[in-house]
C-alpha cells in the first residue's frame, strides 16, 4: 500500500461518496477536488454544475474561484445565475449538493458567516453565498472538512445553512422535503447522521486512525455507530489521479503575482 | 442610445456621491477599470451592491468610499478573507460599513425582479437559515393559490450598474459570452448604466441569434477599456489571474501596503494603463 496523507484520504473518500447518476452542485476547494476525482476515477459520467452557471463541466485542472474560466470552457453549457439557482436549483433538478464550511455543529448544520456576535462579530467570514438554498434545495447533501476542534463545534454562533436544525424531524417540520446532509466525510473518519435522532455519528474511520484522536478533535462529545468499519485505503489509481490534477492545479495557479505589474 | 466615450467622462456623469451602484461579475468580467477611476475620481458614501464582493469591492472599501454593502458571498475565492472589508465590518477602518446579507439565490431573484420592474422578489429560500433574524429585508409572502409561505426580498434597482463585457459596435450594442453571471439582469434593473468594453467593432455578429446583447437603447454608456477586467478575465481574450488573487492576500492584509498599493496602481495610474493585460492573448490554461 502506498503512503498518502490524511488530506488525500479525505478527498477520495469523498470522491467515493458520489456516483455516475448524480447530478452535483460542487463548492469550491474540497468539494471540487473530490467531485473531480470521483469523475476522473469511478463516475466518468457524473454532472458537475458550479454556481456560477457551468453545467457538466469537465476541468482539467481545479478551479481556484468558482468560475474560472476552465469551468466554462469545459462546460456542456453555460446559463446566467439567476437561471441557474432558479430553474436548475429550486426546480429541483440536482441530486446531490457538495458543500464544505468554517464551522459545523452536531446536526451538520453549517456556518461560514462570522464568529461572535453577528452585529460586532469577532471574525467576519465570506457568507452564505450559494450554501443556504443549495442545502435546502438538493435532494441529498455531502460535506467534507477536516476535523478539527475549532471546526466541529458544541454550538454554532450562526446558522449559514441548515442541515438537520435541532435534529430528529425537523426538517419535515419545516417543510422540507430533500434529505439534507447525509454524509460527512472527513480527515479521519466518515459521519453520518443517526436515522432516528439525526446527530453525526462515526460509521467509518481511516486506516491508522485511533477513536481517541477523532474524540479529541471534535468539539462536542462524538458517538460511534454500533458497526464502525475501517475506510479502504486510497488505491494507486486514486491516488495517482488526485496527485496529477493537485499538480497541474499548482503548476496553473502559479505566476506573476500583483507586485508592481497590477493595475 | 448608450453613448461612446471616455472611462473619466462616463464615471463623472453616471456615477455620483451616495449612489447605489452595482458592479457586478461572477468571477468573470469584472469591471476593475471601471471601479479605479470611481477611486480616483474620489467618489463617496456609495452603497455597493454585488453578489460575489471580491477584490474590487475590497478597494473600494479599503479606501473609504463605501458607507454600505448589499452582498451574499464576500472573500477571495479559493485564497479566503477580503481584509479590508473585515477591517471595516470588525474594526470600522475607515468607516463603518452597514452591511446587508443574503444569499445567492435571494441576490439572484432580487436581480431579476429589478430588471422586470417588480417591487420584490420571492424563493423558496432561507430555511431554517439565521440571516432572516439579522437582516429586516428578508421577509415571508403566502402563496395565494397554495398557502405555501415563500421568502420575499425587495428587488434591486442600482441607481448605476457598472459591468465589463467582450464587445460592442459603433451604436453601442454590447455582446456577452462565457460565464455571463447576473449582469444583464443589474444593467437592466439600473437607471443608469456604464459598461466597459475589451474591444468596439464594425459589426457586432453575435455568435449565436441566442447570444446575451444588451442593446444600446438599453444602455447609457460604452466605454472601450481594453484588460479592464483584470486580475479578473475576458472569455477569449485573456485568462483569470489566479497569481494576483492569491498575491492580494499579503496586500489586503496590511493597511499600510493596501495603501500604497491603492496609491501606486490606481491614484497614480490611468485607464490605458490596462491595455498591458489585454495583450496576453489565448494564454488558456492547456
Amino acid at each position: 500500500m502506498t503512503d498518502f496523507t490524511p488530506t488525500e484520504m479525505m478527498t477520495i473518500a469523498a470522491a467515493r461518496a458520489l456516483s455516475n447518476d448524480d447530478v452535483c452542485f460542487v463548492g469550491i476547494g474540497a468539494p471540487s477536488a473530490a467531485c473531480n476525482v470521483a469523475r476522473l476515477t469511478h463516475a466518468p459520467d457524473i454532472t458537475l454544475i458550479y454556481e456560477s452557471g457551468t453545467v457538466g463541466t469537465k476541468p482539467d485542472v481545479l478551479p481556484l474561484s468558482i468560475g474560472d474560466g476552465e469551468l466554462c470552457d469545459t462546460a456542456l453549457f453555460t446559463v446566467s445565475v439567476p437561471e441557474m439557482f432558479r430553474y436548475w436549483l429550486q426546480g429541483g433538478r440536482i441530486t446531490t449538493g457538495f458543500l464544505g464550511g468554517a464551522q459545523i455543529d452536531r446536526f451538520a448544520n453549517l456556518n461560514t458567516t462570522v464568529v461572535g456576535p453577528y452585529d460586532h462579530p469577532k471574525v467576519r467570514l465570506p457568507g452564505g453565498g450559494g450554501a443556504p438554498e443549495i442545502a435546502s434545495n438538493c435532494g441529498r447533501i455531502f460535506i467534507t472538512m477536516a476535523l478539527s476542534k475549532r471546526g466541529f463545534v458544541e454550538k454554532l454562533p450562526f446558522v449559514t445553512s441548515m442541515g438537520h436544525g435541532e435534529g430528529s424531524d425537523h426538517r419535515e417540520r419545516l417543510g422540507l422535503k430533500t434529505k439534507g446532509p447525509t454524509r460527512v466525510i472527513t480527515d479521519l473518519c466518515i459521519l453520518e447522521p443517526d436515522p432516528h435522532t439525526k446527530e453525526l455519528t462515526v460509521v467509518s474511520i481511516h486506516p491508522g486512525v485511533g477513536r481517541e484522536r477523532i474524540v479529541e478533535n471534535c468539539g462536542w462529545p462524538i458517538r460511534f455507530a454500533e458497526t464502525v468499519i475501517e475506510t479502504p485505503a486510497p488505491n494507486e489509481t486514486e491516488l495517482a489521479v488526485l496527485r496529477d490534477i493537485n499538480a497541474r492545479t499548482k503548476k496553473a495557479h502559479e505566476g506573476a503575482g500583483p507586485g508592481k505589474e497590477a493595475a | 442610445m448608450a453613448r461612446i466615450m471616455s472611462l473619466a467622462d462616463a464615471v463623472a456623469e453616471n456615477v455620483r456621491d451616495g449612489d447605489t451602484v452595482a458592479m457586478e461579475g461572477f468571477t468573470h468580467l469584472i469591471p476593475y477599470a471601471a471601479g479605479h477611476e470611481v477611486i480616483r475620481q474620489g467618489r463617496k458614501d456609495l452603497f455597493l451592491v454585488r453578489m460575489t464582493p471580491d477584490i474590487l469591492y475590497d478597494q473600494l472599501i479599503g479606501v473609504g468610499a463605501a458607507r454600505g454593502m448589499k452582498f451574499s458571498w464576500g472573500g477571495n475565492p479559493g485564497v479566503g478573507s477580503l481584509h479590508r472589508f473585515r477591517d471595516a465590518v470588525e474594526n470600522q477602518w475607515p468607516r463603518p460599513l452597514e452591511i446587508e446579507e443574503h444569499s445567492h439565490a435571494a441576490m439572484a431573484n432580487a436581480y431579476e425582479a429589478g430588471a422586470a420592474n417588480l417591487p420584490f422578489a420571492m424563493l423558496r429560500g432561507y430555511i431554517g437559515a439565521d440571516l432572516p433574524k439579522v437582516n429586516p429585508n428578508i421577509r415571508h409572502v403566502t402563496c395565494p393559490f397554495t398557502g405555501e409561505v415563500l421568502a420575499a426580498v425587495p428587488a434591486i434597482h442600482p441607481d448605476v450598474t457598472i459591468i465589463h463585457a467582450q464587445r460592442a459596435d459603433r451604436k453601442g450594442n454590447v455582446l456577452l459570452e462565457g460565464i455571463v453571471g447576473v449582469q444583464k439582469e443589474a444593467v437592466l434593473a439600473a437607471k443608469r448604466s456604464m459598461i466597459t468594453v475589451e474591444e468596439i467593432v464594425e459589426e457586432l455578429s453575435p455568435p449565436s441569434p441566442n447570444s446575451v446583447v444588451l442593446p444600446t437603447w438599453a444602455v447609457t454608456a460604452v466605454v472601450h477599456v481594453p484588460g479592464g477586467a483584470f486580475p479578473s478575465y475576458a472569455h477569449g481574450y485573456y485568462p483569470r489571474s489566479n497569481a494576483f488573487y492569491i498575491g492580494w492576500d499579503e496586500i489586503a492584509r496590511d493597511r499600510e501596503t493596501f495603501t500604497a498599493w491603492i496609491k501606486e496602481n490606481v491614484l497614480d495610474a490611468r485607464p490605458e494603463d490596462y491595455a498591458r493585460y489585454a495583450a496576453n492573448t489565448l494564454a488558456k490554461v492547456a
